[in-house]
């Protein structure tokens, strides 16, 4: 049996097409337009991945979030999930609000509770641990409206997920996927990278205690020098093919915004595969960190305060080949210096690829370079 | 915002805690201890509680969808 919903409840929004007769006739002051990424957050909270959520967050629950890294019942939570929008509307308690994207099409159908005023120095300070604009969640905070909505959702309409719709699994089917395959315990490894020798290792490692792994990449927006969407799940299709046994491992992409807050994210990104059904958890080196804002294993040492969690963090050091050692190794088993570890800068694999090298096959496999070289612009930019 | 209430224990069990958490790091006081403790016992329990989110219509449909899409 999978894990249980986080809060006790898989959330279910009802779905419906964007042509359906509950969402039209809606004038232009009962409309709230959001962006790519809100209407993202939209499909998680409609699918259950944010669960126990069902719309987006009033004050208390924000509040709360903030200084307790809990929902107002209790329940663990670490980064608010808010619905940003101009000051200058005009709903009231109760109304149903479309919510549309850019192009006008509906997104979801919402019902008013409130809104709040959030301080962006706060937030950053509580979500991030810094005010530095350099870090791009920060950014993203001071560059939004602080005006927080809040409220339930009624209908949400289906994403179209392109190319990446058959990649894409909803807590439902993920829980009745790892239900028909007989697992028990399984593992979730988050990412939003090509896979390196290193990833394999930590994966394996994981799987070699349960019942079954379940890759998760992230797809979404990210920041420049990350990998793009496509490229993460062609290496990911290439290394599973070649590397990987097929009757205990699956995958399927998550659609997520990255925020880059370190240990705070690291919660949350074990909260979605709750959610998923998975018991387990990978949390490696600096995990959703970026830059130098957070303690190499900062995210590892936040999860002693959530004994409530309800998922298994499998904690591991880096995974790196070592040249002296001849072979993977990692911080914790091999007694050698930086000089033997073979690793890359983000920097320097950039620039590989774009000088048309790739990395030694001890680094990244042969498949997953390949997969790599196929890509004129691999790198976000 | 969250609120706080006291509940009673022995004052011996409390002292007991005191020093058990003299010699651990980690807590700053008994009711950090016993917050924590107490959130472990719930969430174990409540785990016990929770139904399966799925019919047996959804099952059929969703098993079907996994199979087309080459994950059974």
């Amino acid at each position: 049996m999978a894990n249980p919903p986080h809060g006790g409840k898989l959330v279910q929004v009802k779905q419906s097409s964007k042509d359906s007769s509950a969402l039209a006739g809606f004038k232009q002051n009962q409309k709230l337009q959001v962006s790519k990424e809100t209407a993202t957050v939209v499909s998680n909270i409609a699918n259950g991945i944010f669960s126990p959520l069902e719309g987006f967050m009033g004050e208390n629950d924000y509040l709360n979030v903030l200084e307790h890294m809990r929902l107002e019942n209790d329940v663990p939570w670490t980064i608010p999930i808010l619905l940003l929008g101009p000051h200058n509307h005009h709903f009231g308690s109760g109304d149903q609000i479309l919510l549309v994207n850019e192009a006008d099409q509906p997104v979801a159908l919402m019902e008013y509770e409130g809104n709040f005023e959030i301080s962006r120095e706060e937030y950053a300070a509580k979500v991030f641990g810094t005010d530095d604009k350099a870090h791009p969640g920060v950014a993203k905070i001071f560059a939004g409206n602080e005006c927080a909505i809040s409220g339930k959702l009624k209908a949400a309409v289906k994403p179209d997920h392109g190319d990446y719709a058959d990649f894409t699994l909803t807590p439902k089917e993920t829980r009745i996927l790892f239900a028909e395959k007989g697992w028990n315990t399984v593992v979730a490894f988050q990412t939003r990278n090509a896979p390196h020798i290193n990833h394999e290792y930590l994966q394996k490692s994981a799987l070699a205690l349960v019942d079954g792994l379940f890759v998760n990449p992230v797809l979404g927006k990210k920041k420049a020098g990350d990998f793009k969407d496509e490229v993460i799940l062609a290496t990911y299709q290439a290394i599973m093919a070649n590397y990987y046994p097929k009757d205990s491992v699956v995958m399927s992409v998550l659609h997520y915004e990255m925020q880059y807050a370190g240990p705070k994210e690291a919660i949350m990104h074990a909260i979605m595969r709750k959610n998923f059904g998975t018991t387990h958890i990978i949390i490696g080196r600096d995990h959703a960190g970026v830059g130098n804002y957070y303690g190499p294993y900062a995210a590892q040492e936040i999860f002693k305060e959530f004994p409530d969690l309800g998922m298994t963090p499998m904690f591991f050091r880096e995974f790196y080949y070592c040249t002296r050692c001849a072979g993977i190794a990692s911080e914790k088993t091999c007694p050698h210096g930086e000089e033997e570890k073979l690793a890359f800068s983000g920097t320097k694999l950039r620039k590989m690829f774009a000088d048309g090298e790739v990395p030694p096959k001890e680094f990244m496999r042969p498949e997953v370079s390949q997969a790599i070289s196929k890509f004129k612009h691999p790198f976000v930019e | 915002m969250s609120k706080y209430t006291s509940v009673s224990i022995p004052l011996t069990l409390h002292k007991r805690l005191e020093k058990l958490i003299a010699k651990k790091t980690g807590f700053k006081s008994v009711s950090d201890y016993v917050t924590y403790v107490l959130r472990e016992v719930v969430a174990m329990h409540e785990m016990k509680e929770v139904p399966e989110p799925f019919t047996s219509t959804d099952l059929a449909e969703i098993k079907e969808r996994l199979r087309a899409l080459g994950y059974l």
